[in-house]
């Protein structure tokens, strides 16, 4: 349960510099293309996408769901409302919906439903269980920025944790390189689906996040070479940002007017140059105020924005801050004290920052939470009304669905239950807000890809197969 | 120096704070009362007097003194104090061992991973900031062990008072031996490796037992281990002081029935994650298991058969069980108060919820042979006593009134002193 130790020394890799295989020959956007044509790889293209998604909705048949309690992350409480999923989106929603011929039409007596929940913080895939030195490929700690590299290009699909976050109600995640570096890295956000590829993962239309780490964590591990000190930290970001906006001007000019050889391309400042044009969205690792009121500063000295400050453990201390600079922040709802800049972490962290009308979210940072981030919202929940902040649960559920989606730039295909947006979407046995309430079945865009009920249909990863017994015990 | 004088004058300044007075008569009147010892009691009342329970029953069945502070239950929930069995609470913070006592003996590197004689309790720092906070949620004893070694140390259990120091807050010491598992914090390599260090171990410390007055001429073969810890195990080899295996894997969970068979010793499981897997072996082995109920991750080789549902299928098979958290690191001495969320998460995934609360009080005091003093809610036994909102499983059910030993506290948590400051943005912080 205590923070991912850092697996320094199991580190065998090199920085991997190597520009990926040549994809079709493609001209550069502008209308005057140069002669003779350039590979896609080497032109330093905006949005540029060379491991493109390959995901396609599973199967699905229209399905209702009706006299079911709804939490829509969209606005009241709608109790035994309906809700139809067809063609993978939410067809409908209210008191009542039309009932398709064919449709298969579940009964929600008693229960509810939620859009399905969303991590912005895991290191699914890139920190696999069972955990071993061969799979520790969530930290390239060869050096202290690391913005080349693509956490998508660690991700084993075949981490039995997938099916788990699954089946605790999680339908996407944002998987980020580890907090060794100062800058860490892509970061890629997936469904939670079953595949033989990270592409077949990737949540069509999301953009990519870059890891930030603050703090304890780069100064520690770097200790012998530097950065040793949070100083050191802060020279590390502004020089990395120099370099960068250096190399997207150089290439913004050359895009402009595409004649001649282009710059010499380099995938680290490709990464930071695409943050500094507002393509790819800043996930900053920072436990105390004192250093993320400093990263904000660091973002406005070169004109990029921070999406999420993640783990904030003091992120109530400037919640009025993240407010007024439209940071949305990443928290736990009870980890503190396990180390020096987790000291001040408080139970109402998750309610205070809510409180002051920064976008609140509750993250993981580890597969088990993960598994149960409706348990961690409502512990959050309870703690802010002992605090006296009288938070509904229409707006915690918030903290878990809309607002991570967000976060992650993802918020206009799913993260709540409105007509047209995927039907990404967990029926539980009870309140979600309850301890005692189990997820009962799982659809992301309309296939039900969990179901409690049915162990024979459930997703067992290559992995799992003859090593990870079953419900019924049998390996 | 002048550090230390403060952080006393400042825990006296707590102990005096502490209301009510031991001696004062306390009812609790009107609410559910559940025993654990026996059925819940409607309308039941809790009768406290001089730190002890002087009498529970029906509110017709206990007279209340004159003069008897009455503390109103209705629609409340009243059960004895929870006990978590494994923690590390109070020996460090920050991630600073140095905070407090520290979690381990250093002293075991030299000794194979050895440290028998390594009392953790000994180091707790009575004002660590953690113990409030998890005092304020119900917890009111919690087991403190050391960490890592193939012996850890001895076990205690103490009670969340406020303290001075760590010797006021111990109910129990040298309750369990606690033995770790697994190649990097046990010191072996192979499981054959470690199996057969525990039995040159044992069969060195049944010879030395016999064989005392030689050793000490040193007429003795060479043992493996010091002459501390060959005395500190004689409990253990002689089937006095249990001995507690962290294992997972169900073979290794076999093995170690075996060994414990083999020398007769009493055992007990810890974590045991792939327990409902041989859960009729542990059954007939009477051995009783802390396990948690929250992971449902494979996290390693050992562990593939994680689920939440093995806490409920071990108890259906009839062992005993003791509800622990999922770990003892920092951050859970920061977080012994969600073992009301391990409680909840048992009883989601299959266990009676009389278990569950079973097993986060009357079940740990038996083990830990203090249930005459803890654990149920009885005539003669100490006021560890919760006033609950409603369901203490549940997350938002607050715990209103926490009594040890008769006494309740009112010392504000620094969590609860920075939630203060910042209620209000932005907060006073110009003046001092």
């Amino acid at each position: 349960m205590h923070p991912r130790s850092l697996p320094m020394a199991l580190v065998a890799l090199g920085a991997a510099l190597a520009p990926w295989a040549p994809v079709t020959a493609q001209a550069p956007a502008t209308a005057a293309a140069p002669k003779p044509a350039l590979v896609a790889g080497a032109v330093s293209r905006p949005n540029a996408d060379p491991f493109p998604s390959t995901y396609v909705p599973f199967p699905s048949r229209p399905t209702v769901i009706r006299n079911v309690n709804i939490y829509t992350a969209a606005g009241p409480l709608i109790r035994n409302g309906a809700v139809l999923m067809r063609d993978g989106k939410i067809a409908a929603i209210g008191a009542t919906v039309d009932v398709p011929a064919g449709a298969l039409v579940i009964d929600g007596a008693g229960k509810y439903v939620t859009p399905g929940l969303i991590d912005t913080h895991s290191h699914l895939g890139v920190y696999p269980a069972p955990g071993t030195a061969a799979h520790q490929d969530g930290n390239e700690a060869t050096n202290p920025v690391t913005a080349h590299v693509w956490a998508e290009h660690s991700v084993w699909p075949q981490d039995p944790q997938f099916p788990r976050n699954l089946a605790g109600g999680t339908t996407s995640l944002q998987v980020l390189p580890g907090s060794a570096n100062l800058i860490g890295g892509r970061s890629v956000v997936l469904k939670v689906v079953p595949s033989r590829s990270v592409q077949g993962m990737k949540f069509p239309g999301a953009p990519y996040g870059l890891k930030m780490a603050c703090g304890e964590n780069p100064k520690r591990v770097y200790a012998n070479r530097g950065p040793s000190t949070r100083m050191g930290n802060v020279a590390g970001y502004r020089a990395a940002w120099i370099a960068a906006d250096a190399y997207r001007r150089r290439w913004d000019a050359w895009l402009a007017n595409p004649v001649g050889d282009p710059p010499a391309r380099d995938l680290g400042n490709e990464t930071l140059a695409e943050v500094l044009r507002g393509n790819i969205l800043v996930h900053n690792h920072c436990y105390q105020a004192d250093e993320m009121m400093q990263m904000i500063d660091i973002a406005k000295e070169f004109g990029y924005k921070i999406r999420s400050f993640h783990h904030g453990v003091e992120a109530y201390k400037i919640a009025d801050v993240l407010a007024r600079e439209g940071i949305s922040a990443s928290i736990w709802s009870d980890w503190g004290g396990f180390k020096m800049e987790s000291l001040d972490g408080i139970k109402a962290n998750v309610g205070l920052v809510h409180a002051a009308g920064a976008r609140t979210i509750v993250h993981s940072d580890d597969p088990s939470y993960a598994s149960r981030l409706n348990q961690e919202a409502s512990k959050s929940l309870a703690a802010a009304r002992v605090a006296g902040l009288n938070i509904p649960n229409e707006e915690a559920i918030k903290w878990i669905t809309i607002n991570p989606a967000w976060a992650l730039g993802i918020d206009a295909q799913t993260g709540s239950l409105e007509v047209g947006k995927n039907a990404d979407l967990v029926l539980w046995s009870g309140d979600p807000f309850s301890v005692y309430t189990r997820t009962e079945k799982v659809w992301v865009d309309g296939a039900m890809l969990f179901d409690r009920a049915d162990a024979s249909q459930r997703w067992r990863t290559d992995f799992e197969l003859g090593y990870v017994p079953n419900a019924g015990g049998i390996r | 120096m002048r550090h230390t004088t403060l952080m006393r004058h400042a825990a006296l300044a707590l102990a005096l704070a502490a209301g009510p007075a031991a001696a004062q008569v306390i009812a609790i009147t009107g609410g559910t009362v559940y025993p654990v010892s026996g059925p819940k009691i409607e309308n039941g009342t809790v009768l406290i007097r001089d730190g002890k329970i002087a009498a529970v029953g029906t509110a017709g069945a206990v007279a209340i003194p004159d003069g008897a502070r009455r503390i109103d239950a209705r629609g409340k929930w009243v059960t004895p104090g929870l006990i978590h069995a494994a923690t590390t609470l109070g020996l460090g913070e920050g991630g600073s061992p140095e905070s407090s006592g520290g979690y381990s003996d250093s002293r075991a590197r030299g000794e194979d991973g050895i440290a028998a004689t390594f009392d953790a309790w000994k180091g707790i720092n009575p004002a660590n900031t953690f113990i409030i906070p998890n005092r304020q949620e119900g917890v009111t004893s919690v087991g403190v062990m050391g960490v890592g070694g193939m012996i850890s140390g001895r076990t205690a259990l103490v009670d969340l008072v406020d303290a001075s120091a760590p010797a006021e807050m111990l109910r129990k010491g040298s309750i369990a031996m606690l033995g770790g598992f697994g190649s990097p914090t046990a010191g072996t390599g192979a499981r054959a490796e470690y199996w057969a260090k525990w039995r040159r171990l044992f069969d060195d410390v049944k010879t030395y037992q016999l064989r005392r007055a030689a050793y000490e001429s040193g007429s003795t073969r060479e043992f493996a281990t010091s002459q501390a810890n060959l005395e500190a195990l004689i409990p253990v080899v002689t089937g006095q002081m249990p001995l507690i295996l962290d294992v997972d894997r169900a073979s290794d969970i076999l093995a170690a029935l075996d060994f414990a068979k083999a020398y007769g010793i009493k055992l007990w499981l810890a974590n045991a994650t792939e327990g409902w897997m041989v859960a009729k072996e542990i059954a007939a082995a009477k051995v009783p298991v802390m396990v948690g109920a929250m992971n449902d991750i494979p996290t390693d080789f050992a562990s593939l058969g994680q689920r939440r549902e093995n806490a409920g299928l071990l108890r259906a098979a009839g062992v005993t069980v003791v509800l622990v958290g999922i770990g003892t690191s920092g951050a859970e001495s920061f977080n012994v108060r969600n073992i009301r969320q391990e409680a909840g998460n048992a009883v989601a995934y299959g266990m009676s919820w009389d278990d569950a609360l079973r097993a986060v009080t009357l079940t740990p005091a038996e083990l830990m042979g203090v249930a005459g003093a803890v654990g149920s809610l009885q005539t003669g036994r100490d006021a560890n006593v919760v006033v609950w909102s409603g369901d203490p499983f549940e997350f938002s059910t607050v715990a209103e009134q926490v009594f040890i030993r008769g006494r309740t506290f009112d010392t504000k948590s620094r969590q609860q002193q920075l939630t203060e400051r910042y209620l209000t943005l932005p907060p006073s912080y110009r003046r001092p």
